[in-house]
């Protein structure tokens, strides 16, 4: 048993939450762990499959590696840092604002600081564990193809989340220092999402400009790029020449990652627990929404509910921040929309597939947060108000938004393409009312909070919505060319919608019960006999 | 706005008097002088003399929270539901008011079966529990708004009254602040306002006390005893014993699921078999005879 209170000490307790945590969120209730390891078995194959269908095309990984190569590495590693740094962010945010047990900490006569360093530890960890296990599938299939030096790969990931985790560190201390805690929290949020999706979208601009395309990969195969990049012998290669299996850059990249992050704890850690402690005082602050009394408006029960929706959605921030950053990924289509009116090209089909997909992913998280993220459960079904009003009231307010959101697009894309528009408004629709029915399928009571967590809560409701979205893309990206395929693509989108229903927590409720009623637990269910 | 003022009440309910000259009776009911609080609805002469019954009521978790309980609470009438952590208390009133499905047994609200006709019955009733049923983003004022579309007060008879319980509440600083920035005594406050603004007949309360200040307690004790005075009925669970002795009309002590004994607080004495000068000493004599019953009975 390690001495209390010490490092050791707080990285067991640490250790053993992330543990459980994990477990709890990998078994569900039902789960046997046995059952665990073979989903997570058959994810690993099907992640394996998907790399081995990207990879395969590509030629001689193997062979030593040219300008091009160190390009094309680099640019794919700073697509995969970028994404990295924004989860990295989130989580340092999160570690200072969720309470938890910090009060407990807090108020014990244990040395802060120390729970602050191995927390910042536990999100490198973290923010490594989980960026390899998305990498992990391409950087095997790789080292198949082009030896074993792409194994060196694994390394380069946990540094760069070292890195990421000791900027994302001292970039929200600087924040706390300039524009308070009260402030923090929003911007980080915000900042992150950019960084995750800035790269990217630059990328996707820049090809777009160039070539005509969305495809990053283009842009970073070309001539234009390896040309005006820096001589190969560059530091700036570093981390792809550590990626390609040059064992030096490996050993000096992960050291130079490694001291940054050590530095970062010692210089912060003894701070973080004075931010922690003015966190805490950010929620007893109120906000004033008007000093004069405004008469009630005139309302139904489902226009109260949507109404209630929208307003809660309207007054936080954080939570429109982090929905509608989904739509940052909607800027490239947008340009190339805009570059369409003038070229005349027909890149507008590019288009019906990327809206659907942005609007079924969109519904998905807004249908979270009216239905799963409902904050006063108790008090909607204690109320007068059937089953069917409350569903129908939460459906129209997220397909409200929705509208709101893709309706400009889809009225430009009607005067470039009328047929692609209409493609389109099927498909949106289709894919906001399948990712909606699954959530309200896969509920699950949950604080408005936790929002970043809601694929956390059913993997299969994730995969089922994920999946619903894209066969709806595909079934609006083959209707303008092949009616039939678009047809039988549309088919096998209701199939995964309606085996999402088979498998759902409601409907086993409601063959047990006879209704559509909700009966989990003592506190957290729901009953309506609506 | 004739519900708002008592005078509408569900199909099964409807007074053939206040159909005849509902004016009247608005007029009627506006010159009740204001005592403490906001104003009862007045009662219908023609209903059911029971507000609650429950029979066979089960309900079964990992191991029995509900084993085939009989209740029967009269209308006008200020029963304490008590008994030790587990007992089944909160499980119950959940199940009354539509927030669990029980396994098996009966609810009936004013005569209204609540399994089968839900939303008639929840009409008559409000809920209010330990944990404030609020939304942090919306402010005091648009939250009872808000619970206003949920039971369809009318809008200018909801604004007014909701009004007077920010008022009554003492919350009128922060009508217009969002509620996450409320203590949470303030915010038992503005869920309290959000049960009593559509005048329920049954108010059910599960730990209505806690968070509450010494000011605020004596404040919802008297508005309860009030409504009660006008013909409303009143269900709370409660661990706070002085307070079911001051108030109870009738108390029921839950042990294991069951009623373990009820009536008036010298019914409880009488039962728990000794000299017990409280509620407390009762209660607690009352808990080991039940004990002692149950082991001989297993």
């Amino acid at each position: 048993m390690n001495r209390a209170g010490t490092i050791v000490w707080f990285a067991h307790h640490e250790g053993r939450l992330a543990w459980r945590d994990w477990l709890s969120l990998m078994s569900g209730r039902r789960r046997s762990r046995c059952r665990v390891a073979l989903g997570v078995i058959a994810i690993a194959l099907v992640l394996h499959g998907f790399a081995y269908l990207v990879l395969h095309r590509y030629e001689d990984l193997s062979r030593p590696p040219d300008q091009r190569m160190l390009v094309v590495v680099t640019g794919m590693f700073a697509l995969y840092g970028s994404l990295m740094l924004s989860q990295a962010m989130e989580r340092v945010t999160r570690a200072f604002y969720g309470r938890g047990d910090l009060d407990l900490i807090l108020s014990s006569p244990v040395a802060a600081w120390r729970l602050f360093a191995v927390r910042i530890g536990a999100i490198a960890v973290t923010t490594a564990v989980m960026s390899l296990a998305l990498a992990a599938s391409f950087i095997n299939v790789l080292s198949w193809f082009g030896g074993l030096g792409w194994l060196a790969a694994y390394g380069v990931i946990s540094a760069a989340a070292m890195v990421a985790v000791a900027v994302a560190v001292t970039f929200t201390a600087v924040l706390f220092r300039t524009i308070g805690p009260k402030l923090t929290r929003l911007c980080a949020q915000i900042v992150a999402a950019v960084i995750g999706a800035s790269f990217a979208i630059g990328v996707q601009f820049g090809a777009i400009l160039s070539y005509g395309t969305p495809s990053r990969v283009v842009l970073l195969q070309s001539e234009a790029l390896t040309r005006y990049a820096p001589d190969s012998r560059s530091i700036l290669w570093w981390p792809a020449r550590a990626i390609l299996g040059d064992l030096l850059a490996l050993a000096v990249v992960f050291s130079i990652s490694a001291a940054t992050l050590a530095a970062t704890i010692c210089i912060f850690a003894p701070r973080l627990a004075q931010f922690a402690l003015a966190t805490g005082g950010v929620a007893q602050r109120s906000t004033r929404q008007g000093r004069r009394a405004r008469p009630f408006r005139g309302t139904s029960p489902t226009r109260a509910l949507r109404r209630k929706e929208w307003t809660l959605l309207q007054r936080d921030p954080w939570l429109t921040s982090q929905t509608l950053m989904q739509l940052l990924y909607l800027l490239p289509p947008a340009f190339l929309l805009w570059r369409g009116f003038y070229d005349g090209s027909a890149s507008s089909a590019l288009l019906v597939p990327i809206l659907i997909i942005a609007a079924g992913q969109l519904a998905g998280s807004l249908a979270w947060l009216a239905i799963s993220g409902e904050d006063a459960p108790d008090l909607i079904a204690s109320a007068p108000v059937t089953n069917v009003c409350v569903v129908r009231a939460k459906t129209e307010a997220v397909m409200g938004v929705i509208a709101i959101i893709f309706g400009p697009f889809i009225l430009a894309l009607a005067v470039v393409a009328p047929i692609s528009a209409f493609i389109t408004v099927l498909g949106v629709a289709s894919a906001a009312a399948s990712a909606t029915s699954i959530q309200f399928w896969f509920r699950t009571q949950a604080k408005r909070s936790h929002f970043r967590r809601r694929q956390n809560s059913s993997l299969v409701a994730t995969f089922a919505e994920a999946l619903s979205s894209f066969s709806w893309a595909g079934a609006g990206a083959l209707a303008p060319a092949n009616t039939w395929l678009a047809v039988i693509q549309g088919l096998l989108a209701f199939a995964i919608v309606a085996g999402a229903w088979f498998i759902s927590p409601a409907r086993s409720t409601a063959r047990s019960s006879g209704g559509p009623q909700q009966d989990r637990t003592k506190r957290g269910d729901i009953f309506q006999a609506g | 706005m004739f519900r708002f003022a008592g005078l509408w009440r569900p199909r099964r309910f409807h007074a053939p008097i206040a159909k005849i000259d509902l004016g009247l009776w608005y007029r009627y009911y506006r010159a009740i002088p204001a005592t403490i609080g906001p104003r009862a609805p007045p009662m219908n002469q023609h209903a059911p003399s029971l507000a609650l019954e429950i029979r066979g009521l089960a309900k079964r978790f990992n191991q029995p929270a509900v084993d085939g309980l009989d209740l029967s609470v009269r209308a006008g009438e200020f029963y304490t539901l008590l008994g030790p952590n587990g007992a089944g208390k909160t499980t119950t009133l959940r199940m009354v008011m539509g927030l669990l499905r029980p396994d098996r047994g009966s609810i009936t609200v004013f005569g209204i079966d609540a399994l089968t006709d839900a939303v008639e019955a929840k009409h008559l009733t409000a809920w209010l529990s330990d944990e404030p049923m609020i939304y942090d983003k919306l402010t005091p004022m648009e939250y009872l708004e808000f619970v206003a579309g949920l039971w369809s007060v009318e809008s200018n008879t909801a604004a007014a009254r909701a009004r007077e319980l920010i008022e009554w509440l003492g919350l009128e600083t922060q009508a217009h602040d969002r509620c996450e920035g409320l203590s949470r005594g303030m915010r038992q406050k503005v869920a309290l306002a959000g049960a009593l603004l559509h005048e329920p007949r049954l108010i059910i309360l599960d730990e209505p006390f806690t968070g509450l200040d010494a000011g605020s307690t004596r404040l919802v004790r008297s508005v309860l005893r009030e409504r009660v005075r006008a013909g409303c009925s009143v269900i709370m669970t409660t661990h706070i014993l002085e307070v079911a002795e001051r108030m109870a009309d009738r108390i029921g002590v839950m042990v294991a699921g069951r009623l373990l004994a009820e009536g008036s607080l010298d019914d409880l004495r009488r039962q728990a078999g000794a000299g017990h000068a409280n509620l407390e000493d009762t209660f607690l004599a009352l808990l080991e005879t039940g004990a002692a019953e149950r082991t001989v009975a297993a």
